[in-house]
């Protein structure tokens, strides 16, 4: 009969990756280490579709030959992680360490958790039209919480910095984690064993090896932060100084971050002349905010979301932002370019009948618009894409001489629309002001839905549309602040803009609202 | 050419008597086969059996010199019907497939098989994908091995029990005239282990020794009177023969354990999860000690009776462990024990639940509940399970999806923006990647009916008058029975929808396998064979070939067209270009191997601004490419996260050519980076930089000296 009062149990690891992360490279690996160290290796996997791109788990048990010889018996290992049976988690990616302990494979009593903090999103967080990313502080909380043990760090960055794979970096985490019974030197053995990418995946080892004997988490620092407009204002300019002058002395402290920002975009978009317009649209509206006063969440976010619609992006910007100096810098460190590597870059651009029109001066853009012996023939021609090299001297002159339309901006088509819209967004917030600051807010924050380029940005302005008519007529019922809301989301729900049509049927059902197939040009609505 | 090589793997084949096999169990048959002395040995593609397939595509010297027979079978059903060299002849024969979706297409053939019997010992491997990460209907083999009477061998899921189970697979066989079915689940197919391996041995009797003397019997042929003669013998003579067998050789097991007035009876391939649940009751060790007996059926039909009555006969209660449902053993059990007339009660569905994969918690909770009704002392007094009832937080869902720069996005966005012109179809799916397009970001697609069965499963709506449906199918479908089913018969039947066929040089979603119209040139087979030229040559008029499926504006002007134009007839797209993941293994290494000799090379990816991007994500949603991605918005003022284009980008172009084609934005580029340019490059690039740079420190100049009012003379807005 069995003796189960002192039996030897497996070593059970279960690793979380996405397909395409190396898990099967990994399970290799430990399987080698195992069965060149006394171990009998059980590993298994469930490929197939998951294979691509979805979420899939490896399971490994390990036992000691010595103990199967003793006994003169083979260990009957088990083909799956069970809850409350798993020593070792392993995930590639953060919230697949949320899928363990979704599937009960974390336990108090016996599980190590070792996950890369960093994320990749899931196709829903992806394709949201505005922030759908996760949180991933509650699987970080429950993890703390719920595991033996726990251990994170960015391993994907680890892996970019020693140009290798996360795979070798999750193995180095494993080792320094010291839980299986396996000298270093036996894992790396197991990696040079295998034969492919060795010199690279030793050195993912060892960075690895020490971050996971350390217990504080590593932040990295963000090299893809930019900030546009960083270059081009120049600090010392005088009427930047004056400029930040005005905003220090006339807005209220907790604001004066985000105008700062504004004004700096706003010169960089356009001139000095501009952001000190920017300035005064919102000192017109301060008296109104600051009797909100608080934490000034109102003027900062007017004072965003103005900023924001004051420098919509037209062809003059899109022009401008791509012909800057360092935007080849950005481009090669975006594509990781080494320096003695020559960079080339083509922009995918394709300026229709509309957006030429917007660039026209108002009145020849309206008539070009509805002069169809005009628009048509030029709507043909642009019926494809353009690519265009600004690293190449044609496709530098063409752009730098659509930026150089800045001086006109003014006076084009799109400008004029423009500020009717925003005068009318304006005069809506001042109203909502008067009913309540929650109204406002909805009110402020609607200019978020405008936005993108073409059909996009026609679809953000029908949605946008929708809200303010709606606030026009129902802005003052008591629920209206939550109802816009409600409206905002609807309008980010799906690309169609049913859920939006719904919502509106739901709360004004008398008012229906507003089709977002019309094919006709967004009529500028005075409000 | 298959996703990978195998020349490891086809090592293993060759080791000899006493040797240690190291490796996966669906190797472990591919070796016990050649042990066994197969003669020939044939199948079709599909987890878990892929391997199988690959690794003997592979091994064609160490066939050679044994003189076995490899077939790359059509289809399931034409691999069947390659046992018929069974029929006559003592020869041993393997084919191997997907199940249950590969024994659907092959039931005709085994059934005709079963029913005139084998003279050499006929073994079908089928690999049972059920459970987690299944891509199939959920359904059991065990049906057909009941209907067509073929014995179900169903062993302990470690590699010596699954190599013994081949061996005695093809005994049993010759021994009872009667095919066998091993039946592995997906993860005792990919399980790493261990076993004692014996020399190859060559066939006994080969193909060539039988195409010399052929042999005729009527009496095995399916037709009457024979046929009606093939029902009693199976009944009368074969299932007798095949039980003496299976007792004579003990395929089945019995393990005693203290606690004789309880038992578990169960299926071979759960023995480890049973196990793993009774040690953590404290009831076995991890060696399979326990404390109550257990009978496991290696053999799950047919049932012995003999053995079951005398397992059961002392017992209270037993409990029968059977995997899905309906529940064929359970029923059976009952039926000989009341025949028996043995009154121990019979636990199963009762305790584990009816439908579904029987995983480690799923049957710790069945055991326990067991013990609860049957021998309550027996429980542990403390719960082994620290009970964690924890809410989970909000995770992304992480469907399969198309990998990065596969041939087949650029098609789905292509169909995404066609239906928003001429508004939504009935798109009938096929099997194969293209089956991906009914999941986000594409949400494209109505049913999918089997391989090859896309075109057929729009027929219903051939006469319809509202607009055309549209099929998909991809080149393995087509040559699997696309071409005869799908096509040749909407031309027959005068069909007015739009086929696409989707082309992309392989058999893509089983791992890479070559099919007929493959590019590759393989010395063993005959590829080659143009899609289009099939297509014409079984009466299609309306034929479109789009060479290059990344062009998202042709995809969509063609899908456009086959879907309005007033030809009658069925529209047939042949969309075409070579599966990413088998390019990128082959080009790969090249381009490594130029970067090493100092070569010039250009390598292509796509990037995007984030100073222009806006945050909408409709880029992402009629792609959802792996590397293009999103993360927080570098701007200070912007909220919504920016798209952003990863490092594994491969530069496919679909990036740019949607947002030509989709009007999207002007964020998307392409850059070239080219490695150890040649002098002319540096030369050009450096005279155009000191250009460009001189322009632009003068642009920045005068744009400094702006006067700040210069705008505002004539539109006073403020």
């Amino acid at each position: 009969m069995p003796d189960l009062t002192n039996a030897t149990r497996p070593i059970t690891l279960a690793i979380m990756a996405m397909g395409g992360q190396g898990g099967g490279v990994l399970s290799d690996w430990i399987v080698h280490l195992a069965e060149s160290h006394g171990y009998l290796a059980q590993a298994t996997s469930v490929p197939g579709v998951a294979q691509r791109t979805g979420a899939t788990i490896y399971y490994l048990e390990l036992f000691p030959e010595a103990e199967a010889e003793r006994t003169g018996q083979a260990p009957v290992l088990a083909l799956m992680p069970s809850p409350g049976d798993v020593d070792i988690v392993l995930a590639a990616e953060f919230m697949e360490a949320g899928r363990a302990l979704e599937r009960g494979l974390v336990t108090p009593d016996r599980t190590t958790v070792i996950a890369s903090s960093h994320r990749v999103y899931g196709i829903t967080e992806k394709s949201a039209m505005g922030d759908g990313i996760l949180d991933p502080m509650p699987v970080r909380e429950q993890l703390n919480q719920h595991a033996l043990r726990f251990i994170e760090f960015d391993m994907e960055a680890t892996a970019r910095r020693q140009g290798s794979v996360i795979s070798a970096v999750l193995f180095g985490a494993l080792a320094g984690s010291q839980t299986l019974p396996f000298p270093r030197a036996a894992f790396e053995q197991a990696i040079r064993d295998g034969g492919i990418g060795v010199t690279a995946s030793l050195r993912a080892f060892d960075d690895s090896y020490r971050q996971a004997q350390d217990t504080a988490p590593r932040t990295e620092p963000d090299a893809s932060s930019h900030r546009p407009g960083e270059t081009a204002p120049r600090p010392e300019a005088a009427e930047l100084v004056a400029l930040k002058d005005e905003v220090d002395s006339r807005f209220p402290e907790p604001a004066r971050e985000v105008i700062h920002q504004g004004v700096l975009r706003l010169i960089d978009y356009q001139d000095a002349a501009y952001a000190s317009e920017y300035l005064a649209l919102l000192q017109q509206r301060l008296p109104l905010l600051q009797q909100q006063a608080g934490d000034h969440h109102l003027l900062r976010e007017l004072a965003r979301h103005l900023a924001l619609w004051l420098s919509y992006e037209d062809t003059i910007r899109v022009a401008d932002l791509k012909i800057r100096r360092d935007r080849v810098e950005r481009v090669r460190s975006e594509v990781k370019a080494e320096p003695d590597q020559i960079v080339y870059t083509a922009e995918f651009m394709h300026p229709r009948v509309e957006e030429i029109c917007d660039t026209l001066p108002a009145g020849l853009g309206r008539w070009v618009l509805r002069t169809g012996w005009v628009r048509r023939p030029l709507a043909k021609l642009t019926q494809r894409g353009r690519r265009i090299s600004p690293q190449k001297l044609r496709g530098f002159l063409l752009l730098m001489s659509v930026a150089s339309l800045r001086r006109w901006r003014r006076k084009t088509l799109r400008y004029r629309e423009e500020r009717e819209r925003i005068d009318g967004w304006l005069s809506a917030v001042d109203r909502a002001l008067a009913i309540s600051p929650e109204v406002a807010l909805e009110v402020i924050k609607a200019q978020g839905l405008v936005k993108g380029y073409g059909d996009t940005h026609r679809r953000g302005l029908a949605s946008f549309d929708t809200l303010m008519q709606a606030f026009e007529r129902q802005g003052d019922a008591p629920d209206a602040a939550a109802r816009l809301r409600q409206l905002r989301d609807a309008a980010l729900a799906d690309e169609k803009g049913e859920t939006l049509t719904q919502s509106v049927g739901e709360w004004q059902p008398e008012q229906p609202a507003r089709s977002e197939d019309d094919p006709s040009r967004i009529a500028v609505k005075q409000l | 050419m298959a996703e990978r090589t195998f020349v490891e793997e086809v090592k293993k084949l060759r080791l000899g008597e006493g040797e240690t096999f190291q490796g996966e169990g669906i190797l472990a048959v591919t070796k016990a086969l050649l042990q066994s002395g197969v003669a020939y040995v044939g199948g079709y593609q599909g987890a878990p059996i892929s391997h199988l397939m690959d690794v003997l595509a592979d091994a064609q010297p160490i066939l050679e010199e044994l003189g076995v027979h490899f077939e790359n079978n059509a289809s399931e059903a034409a691999a069947a019907a390659m046992l018929a060299a069974s029929v006559n002849y003592p020869l041993r024969g393997a084919v191997a497939w997907k199940s249950t979706v590969g024994t659907n297409v092959a039931s005709d053939a085994l059934a005709n098989l079963a029913s005139g019997g084998v003279t050499g010992g006929a073994l079908i491997i089928v690999g049972e994908d059920y459970g987690d990460g299944s891509s199939i209907m959920q359904e059991r083999t065990h049906a057909f091995a009941m209907k067509s009477q073929i014995w179900l061998l169903d062993p302990r899921p470690n590699l010596p029990s699954i190599v013994k189970a081949v061996e005695h697979g093809f005994a049993l066989s010759e021994a009872s005239n009667t095919p066998v079915m091993l039946e592995l689940r997906i993860r005792a197919c990919h399980v790493h282990g261990r076993f004692q391996a014996q020399a190859n041995r060559s066939p006994d009797f080969t193909i060539d020794d039988a195409l010399a003397n052929p042999v005729r019997d009527t009496s095995r042929i399916v037709l009457p009177p024979a046929s009606f003669q093939h029902e009693h013998e199976k009944v009368n003579a074969r299932w007798p023969a095949a039980v003496d067998y299976i007792k004579a050789h003990g395929l089945n097991e019995t393990f005693p354990g203290e606690h004789g007035e309880i038992g578990l009876i169960l299926q071979g391939g759960l023995y480890n999860t049973v196990i793993r649940g009774l040690e953590r009751l404290g009831l076995a060790d991890t060696f399979g000690n326990t404390r109550i007996p257990l009978h496991v059926l290696n053999v799950t039909y047919p049932l012995v009776d003999d053995e079951l009555e005398a397992f059961c006969a002392d017992k209270r209660a037993v409990m029968m462990i059977e995997e899905g449902q309906p529940d064929y053993l359970e029923q059976a059990l009952a039926s000989i024990l009341r025949r028996a007339d043995i009154a121990t009660r019979i636990h199963g569905k009762d305790v584990l639940p009816k439908a579904g994969e029987y995983n480690g918690q799923v049957m710790l909770k069945g055991l326990r509940d067991f013990l609860a009704a049957a021998e309550p002392d027996l429980l542990p007094a403390s719960e082994a399970q620290p009970a964690l009832d924890i809410q989970a937080p909000a995770l992304p869902p992480r469907p399969p999806g198309f990998c990065t720069g596969c041939p087949e996005r650029p098609i789905f966005t292509a169909m995404k923006l066609v239906e928003r012109e001429l508004g939504p179809r009935h798109v009938s799916c096929d099997i194969g990647c293209h089956l991906f397009s009914i999941l986000p970001p594409f949400n494209i697609g109505n049913t999918t009916m089997g391989y090859g069965l896309g075109a057929s499963a729009a027929s219903a709506f051939h006469g319809s008058k509202g607009g055309r449906a549209i099929s998909v199918m991809g080149d393995g479908g087509f040559w699997h029975n696309g071409l005869t089913n799908g096509v040749a018969n909407a031309v027959y039947n005068g069909d007015d929808d739009v086929l696409l066929i989707v082309d992309n040089y392989y058999s893509a979603a089983t791992g890479g396998q070559d099919l007929p119209s493959s590019r590759a040139e393989n010395p063993l087979r005959h590829t080659n064979i143009p899609i289009e030229q099939a297509v014409k040559g079984v009466g299609v008029k309306w034929v479109r070939v789009v060479d290059h499926t990344y062009d998202v504006q042709r995809m969509k002007d063609t899908l456009t067209e086959a879907l309005t134009t007033r030809e009658k007839g069925p529209k047939v797209i042949i969309a075409q270009s070579e599966c990413m993941l088998n390019k990128q293994r082959r080009e790969k290494p090249k381009v490594r191997q130029a970067l090493k000799e100092g070569k010039r090379t250009v390598r292509q990816r796509f990037g995007v601004d984030s100073d222009t991007c806006t945050g909408d994500h409709a880029c992402i949603r009629i792609s959802g490419c792996p590397s293009l991605s999103i993360r927080p918005n570098p701007d200070p003022l912007r909220e919504h996260p920016v798209a952003q284009v990863d490092n594994t980008c491969v530069g496919c172009g679909l990036c740019g050519e949607a947002a030509h084609a989709a009007v999207l934005c002007p964020s998307f580029y392409r850059a070239d980076v080219i490695s150890h340019p040649n002098r002319w490059d540096r030369l050009l690039h450096r005279w155009r930089q000191g250009l460009i740079q001189r322009l632009q420190a003068w642009r920045e100049k005068r744009l400094a000296q702006l006067p700040p009012s210069a705008h505002l003379t004539g539109e006073p807005h403020a």
